[in-house]
């Protein structure tokens, strides 16, 4: 499995293109940070501005590498899913159109190994991307910005969190981010397995993601039981469930979580459809002619 | 010697389309074996199912003696194979495509060995040069090294001379009689070259629109005792005269008037020579037509 797996990687790091995904992730991230630097109490005050009128806080002590951080990701893990799926969608799609396909599946490897290491390897695509995310957006931050303690606002309210008890949280966060970007991987992945091109594949994972992403945000009550809960964008802002802390009597409790099972189910339910994807894919591909 | 590939009833359809219909064929260990036909005759669909990437609607298959479908992997390690192009990773270099395709097949290979490969396909000196960078010719050697980077027993390669020169396509040629000759490997090669076939195969399987039209040894296919014999000399009229009134009359044939074309013996075209020489005929050629070309042409004309 492992020289397979480091042959699949050596094929991704050595195409030019694979490094267009972290150079964008690295310019939209320096220009987040470029605003917030010279216009950040501004934008503190928009954010803010929504809040209960009794809250108070002086925009410099919210404004920090934490905060900065989670800004960065609500802005960003909706577009990152694009990134992984210019990857995820060439990885079975691209070789048929190279005509290496019919070379690879001619090995004596059964095409279930092929496509879990194939698999595999667009997922350490995937987890490399969101340490890329990871150290530009938090530790790049941490050292322009500074720390202090997290204001997370929500409708009305604002959860405060307090500088030791955030880095967990972001590491969870991270982690439950990796699932809902495998998933989208898996979803490129598996209809890379229809295509003898790349573009139709990735194009479609971006439409999925547009569509299922728009209905996610629409604010309309018929869609919220109906639908939401099954699009897999609804469970792929679990994430924020990290930074959702129990109080008590306006105090936040450190360590807690307001709603742990919400956030498991739906990592869970990330897991299911990306364990979903890859098996019918797998499934397809073993029956497929390869006639590329 | 064995029967190293051996086909019975192999049928597959696409939709009311039969690809290839009801084909059986068997090829022997160590030789070269030819597989002719004309575009879209179902050379590439039968390669296809040969190295499992097509599913068979029915038939059999066994390769060494093992049935394909339950020893893919077992029977895959042993085989090399080129299909149509030598598509490969444009971005690396042949250096690394050689070395991916061996990790594939499941064998480690040192960089000495894979410089042979490449030294035996005259690309030593581009070992390190990216794929993009290279020509057709090139790139269709670098295919031939891939297939073979493994050291496997039986080599199929489908229309390996595509695209290529003359130099190149003799290349080619000259390297599949290495390998069978002195390397002692079994070489299945698909071609509607049939000139280059007539050249290199030792046995032989015609098929047109999926069916088989005959299989057997080269030689005895090609029928040498009947041939036409095509003369090229400086006075077409003249040499069409004198062949009339000599005993080589007989076997003259008028349907063409532009060159003069006799159906005789092929022993015997010395002697027709020397007496055109005799008799002051400037002989610039003779040339036998009944080549495998006219040969798969009347097989495969209806």
């Amino acid at each position: 499995m492992w020289p397979l797996l480091q042959i699949e990687l050596y094929k991704i790091f050595k195409r030019p293109r694979t490094f267009i995904a972290f150079a964008v992730i690295a310019l939209i991230i320096f220009l987040i940070q470029l605003a917030l630097k010279f216009g950040g109490e501004e934008y503190v005050g928009l954010v803010m501005s929504g809040l209960s009128s009794t809250f108070e806080a002086p925009p410099g002590q919210v404004l920090n590498g934490y905060f900065v951080c989670y800004n960065i990701l609500n802005l960003l893990l909706i577009h990152v899913p694009i990134l992984v799926a210019l990857i995820a969608g060439d990885m079975i799609s691209g070789e048929a159109n190279m005509g290496t396909l019919r070379l690879l599946v001619a090995k004596p490897i059964s095409r279930t190994r092929l496509l879990f290491v194939k698999f595999t390897a667009a997922s350490i695509y995937t987890i490399l991307l969101l340490i890329w995310v990871a150290i530009l957006s938090l530790l790049l931050s941490i050292v322009l910005f500074g720390t202090n303690e997290l204001f997370v606002p929500r409708g009305q309210e604002v959860n405060i969190i307090s500088s030791h008890d955030i880095l967990w949280r972001y590491a969870a966060a991270f982690a439950f981010a990796t699932v809902g970007l495998i998933t989208v991987a898996a979803l490129s992945f598996m209809l890379s397995t229809f295509a003898d091109n790349s573009i139709g594949p990735i194009v479609a994972t971006v439409c999925v993601i547009i569509v299922f992403t728009i209905l996610t945000q629409m604010q309309i009550p018929f869609y919220d039981n109906s639908i939401k809960p099954y699009l897999f964008t609804t469970h792929m802002l679990g994430w924020k469930g990290f930074f959702y802390v129990k109080g008590n009597e306006g105090v936040t409790i450190d360590g807690s979580i307001e709603n742990i099972r919400a956030v498991i189910k739906s990592g869970l339910i990330l897991a299911g459809y990306a364990a979903f994807f890859l098996f019918t894919g797998i499934w397809y591909f073993n029956r497929k002619n390869i006639l590329s | 010697m064995s029967a190293i590939i051996e086909v019975k009833g192999l049928t597959r359809n696409f939709g009311e389309i039969k690809a290839v219909d009801d084909l059986s064929f068997t090829v022997t260990g160590g030789e070269v074996y030819g597989f002719l036909g004309q575009n879209g005759a179902g050379k590439s669909t039968t390669i296809r199912m040969l190295l499992t990437l097509i599913t068979p609607t029915s038939g059999t298959i066994e390769i060494f003696g093992m049935n394909l479908r339950e020893h893919r992997k077992d029977i895959l390690r042993q085989v090399g194979a080129m299909i149509e192009k030598p598509d490969l990773y444009k971005y690396l270099t042949a250096m690394e495509n050689l070395r991916l395709f061996a990790t594939m097949s499941g064998i480690k290979i040192s960089e000495k060995k894979l410089m042979d490969q490449l030294e035996m396909v005259g690309l030593a000196e581009r070992a390190h040069s990216k794929i993009k960078t290279y020509s057709q010719g090139m790139k269709q050697r670098l295919g031939i090294a891939v297939a073979l980077v493994h050291d496997p027993r039986l080599i199929i390669l489908d229309e390996p001379t595509n695209g290529l020169d003359p130099q190149g396509i003799a290349d080619v040629r000259n390297f599949i009689l290495h390998l069978s000759k002195d390397q002692g490997k079994t070489i299945m090669v698909s071609s509607h070259l049939l000139g280059e076939m007539e050249l290199i195969a030792d046995s032989m399987l015609i098929i047109n629109k999926g069916k088989k039209v005959v299989e057997g040894r080269s030689d005895e296919l090609l029928n040498p005792e009947k041939i036409q014999v095509e003369i090229l000399t400086d006075n077409t009229e003249r040499t069409r005269s004198v062949i009339k009134e000599s005993l080589w009359g007989q076997y003259l044939l008028d349907k063409d008037h532009d060159s003069v074309l006799l159906e005789m013996q092929k022993k015997n075209i010395p002697e027709l020579n020397r007496m055109l020489v005799e008799k002051d005929v400037n002989v610039i050629s003779l040339r036998p037509k009944h080549s495998l070309e006219d040969f798969f042409l009347s097989l495969t004309r209806h």
